[in-house]
């Protein structure tokens, strides 16, 4: 099984027992020709935007982080805060190649699409990536111009996404799922549960930048602060994350429109901190990310209900529309809404509270995103990914003996 | 595997037929349990306890049948519940036979008890430890006991073998560390089951059903020792002061 930077939330680079390849030694990426760069799959996107932006090429799809490989950012489809108009990772890919166990390939989206797609999404379990031709994105600068809207409910926030997100490249809403800080008489626990924070943004061009801030795109910053190798464990619990949550909430305004912001302040705010996840302490967090189609964007107000009444805290819970989704069999988005939550493990009501969420989810025709799962009921993840079969038979195909497997695969009863 | 929050779908149960054993099982399966393979002595108890075990969902029970006072036949015992299993997320070590005041002044009693407590499970333990290394991953949970922390008069010759068997198993752990296999060890109270019946109620009493949410609570982390109740570990801190005139005229 292929491993990069180790970023994944959950158990897919892994393999316990087995042989894990370190990829991070397959760098090397070519010039930017015909919007096309041809980069190592051990690369990170931190990495390739620090050789192609200074030359005004943006990456076509941009996660929370930069701190992951290209060959992660296939594997598991990733999308980001722009997937309504531009889709997933794969669909900016023109062609990978492609270590099987029966051989090298190179293939696209023409040349054996089958591969091609259940390599999209399939968390390497069709062989080792060792390259990808990535068609980037033209910017001129480095700045974006965001929108900033706060409302005080889910209802709100989802209408105001539904109407104008086509209007932006990239849109994204925090939602606040802490519930009270401290149970109070006057207000009912769940109260401030799903207040919402919507940024929206485009690339800024030069000509909307004041004469003085007109340069040309530079490479990103490294981390500015860092984290201690040991932190107290619940650190960040219920009473820490509703305060961080109304600081956040607080800080927003009511309002705001065109601010110039730059590209890492938009996109990467936890690249700013070094191994940020060490906050979460030796217990750690798991993440929760699921999809529900259009017409079941009750099942989010639902699931931030049930988290802020069982008091189970999301430090950060981040909820985006998803556009057309990609061909890949195992490739998580569709067309609907995505929450996205940081749970710390401890409180000891999680692991059901989340089986009861997958079945929600799994009912109203949703799934969940295998890149930061970690405990899904196997049975569950077969209802949620129908096509399971087309990956079944496109590794029967290129992998006879059941070579390729991870800890993941293990778990899910994928072999 | 195991998941995030630790909990199994394939589990090896030595002493399988147990009333804590059966508890853990019925706890294990309504979170992700699949598969599980019994061990244990009596036929009849074992087949009954995998009819439990498939009421609650447990979609494969297998039993196998072991002598826990046969300690040459423990580490062929143990490749064949493995054998049964396939891939192992989880071994339980619930075996032992408790001794009564009675049993003090008979050798071959004695010999019994220190074999099926702590004997015979030792070796099980490291055959067991050796195929999860090979696996590379995996869990062993022992179920420990209170009274192995200081031994009363009462139960001694039990107690002793169980305070061998925490030592070991502590032992185990630390020389697992690194290799992906976590050994855990629980220390409950009293647990009024059929090995306890008819003996006055301890302080420190616990339940079968607690001690299970708890081994299923202490599986979500990796903390080596699990006390039920968990007030256990306190009162039981303050007991290793007390000194021996005044530990022999505690009751219970």
């Amino acid at each position: 099984m292929a491993r990069g930077l180790g970023r994944s939330y959950g158990d897919a680079a892994q393999c316990s027992g087995g042989t894990v390849v370190d990829m991070r030694s397959i760098l090397g990426a070519s010039d930017v020709s015909g919007g096309e760069v041809e980069v190592g799959a051990g690369m990170s996107l931190d990495a390739l935007l620090r050789r192609a932006l200074p030359a005004g090429w943006f990456i076509p799809v941009t996660p929370g982080t930069r701190q992951v490989t290209v060959g992660g950012a296939l594997a598991a489809d990733i999308h980001g805060k722009n997937h309504h108009l531009d889709g997933s990772f794969a669909r900016h890919v023109s062609a990978i190649t492609i270590a099987t166990p029966t051989g090298l390939r190179r293939v696209s989206a023409n040349e054996d699409a089958e591969l091609f797609w259940a390599t999209a999404g399939g968390m390497g379990l069709t062989g080792i990536v060792t390259s990808a031709r990535v068609r980037m994105l033209r910017v001129e600068t480095d700045r974006m111009l965001v929108d900033t809207d706060r409302f005080s409910d889910l209802d709100a926030v989802m209408s105001a996404m539904e109407a104008g997100d086509a209007r932006y490249r990239y849109s994204v809403a925090w939602v606040d799922c802490s519930g009270p800080a401290i149970s109070t008489r006057q207000r009912a626990p769940g109260l401030r549960a799903g207040r919402a924070v919507l940024t929206r943004a485009v690339h800024a061009r030069l000509e909307d930048l004041a004469p003085a801030e007109r340069r040309p795109p530079a490479a990103p910053p490294r981390p500015a602060l860092g984290t201690p190798r040991r932190v107290p464990r619940g650190l960040l619990n219920r009473l820490s994350i509703a305060a961080f949550n109304e600081a956040w909430y607080l800080r927003a305004p009511v309002h705001r429109e065109a601010e110039v912001q730059s590209m890492w302040r938009f996109f990467h705010p936890l690249d700013g901190v070094a191994d940020w996840n060490r906050l979460y302490g030796p217990r750690g967090f798991v993440q929760y990310q699921f999809v529900v189609p259009e017409k079941s964007g009750d099942v989010v107000a639902a699931v931030v209900r049930e988290l802020s009444e069982r008091r189970l805290p999301s430090f950060l819970a981040v909820l985006k529309r998803f556009g057309a989704s990609s061909p890949g069999p195992l490739s998580f988005p569709m067309p609907g809404w995505t929450l996205a939550l940081d749970l710390p493990i401890g409180p000891q009501a999680l692991p059901t509270c989340l089986d009861r969420l997958d079945a929600m989810v799994a009912a109203a025709g949703g799934r969940v995103y295998l890149a930061k799962d970690s405990r899904l009921r196997p049975d569950l993840f077969s209802t949620m990914y129908p096509r399971l079969e087309e990956l079944s038979s496109v590794r029967q195909r290129v992998d006879p003996a059941g070579l390729m497997r991870s800890d993941l695969s293990r778990r899910l009863g994928l072999d | 595997m195991l998941d995030a929050f630790g909990q199994p779908q394939s589990a090896v149960v030595l002493g399988g037929t147990s009333d804590l054993a059966g508890a853990i099982v019925r706890a294990l399966a309504h979170r992700r349990l699949r598969t599980a393979v019994l061990g244990g002595r009596n036929e009849e108890r074992l087949a009954l306890a995998a009819r439990a075990a498939s009421a609650e969902g447990v979609r494969e029970v297998r039993t196998v049948q072991l002598d826990a006072t046969d300690v040459a036949g423990a580490a062929r015992a143990v490749d064949e519940c493995f054998d049964a299993a396939g891939s192992v997320d989880l071994v339980l070590v619930a075996i032992g036979v408790l001794s009564h005041e009675r049993d003090e002044l008979d050798p071959a009693r004695t010999a019994e008890v220190v074999t099926a407590t702590y004997s015979w499970p030792a070796v099980a333990l490291t055959r067991a430890a050796a195929h999860l290394r090979d696996q590379g991953s995996g869990r062993i949970v022992v179920l420990s006991s209170v009274a192995a922390v200081r031994v009363r008069r009462q139960n001694f010759v039990y107690a002793s073998a169980k305070s061998g068997l925490d030592s070991f198993s502590i032992g185990l752990r630390e020389a697992l560390h690194g290799t992906g296999v976590v050994v855990q060890i629980v220390r409950p109270g009293r647990v009024p089951t059929k090995m306890t019946e008819g003996l006055p109620r301890a302080p420190l009493s616990t339940t079968p059903d607690a001690v299970a949410n708890a081994v299923v609570a202490g599986l979500a982390s990796d903390t080596p020792i699990v006390w039920v109740p968990a007030s256990a570990r306190w009162a039981l801190a303050a007991a290793r002061l007390v000194p021996q005139s005044l530990w022999r005229r505690i009751p219970g």
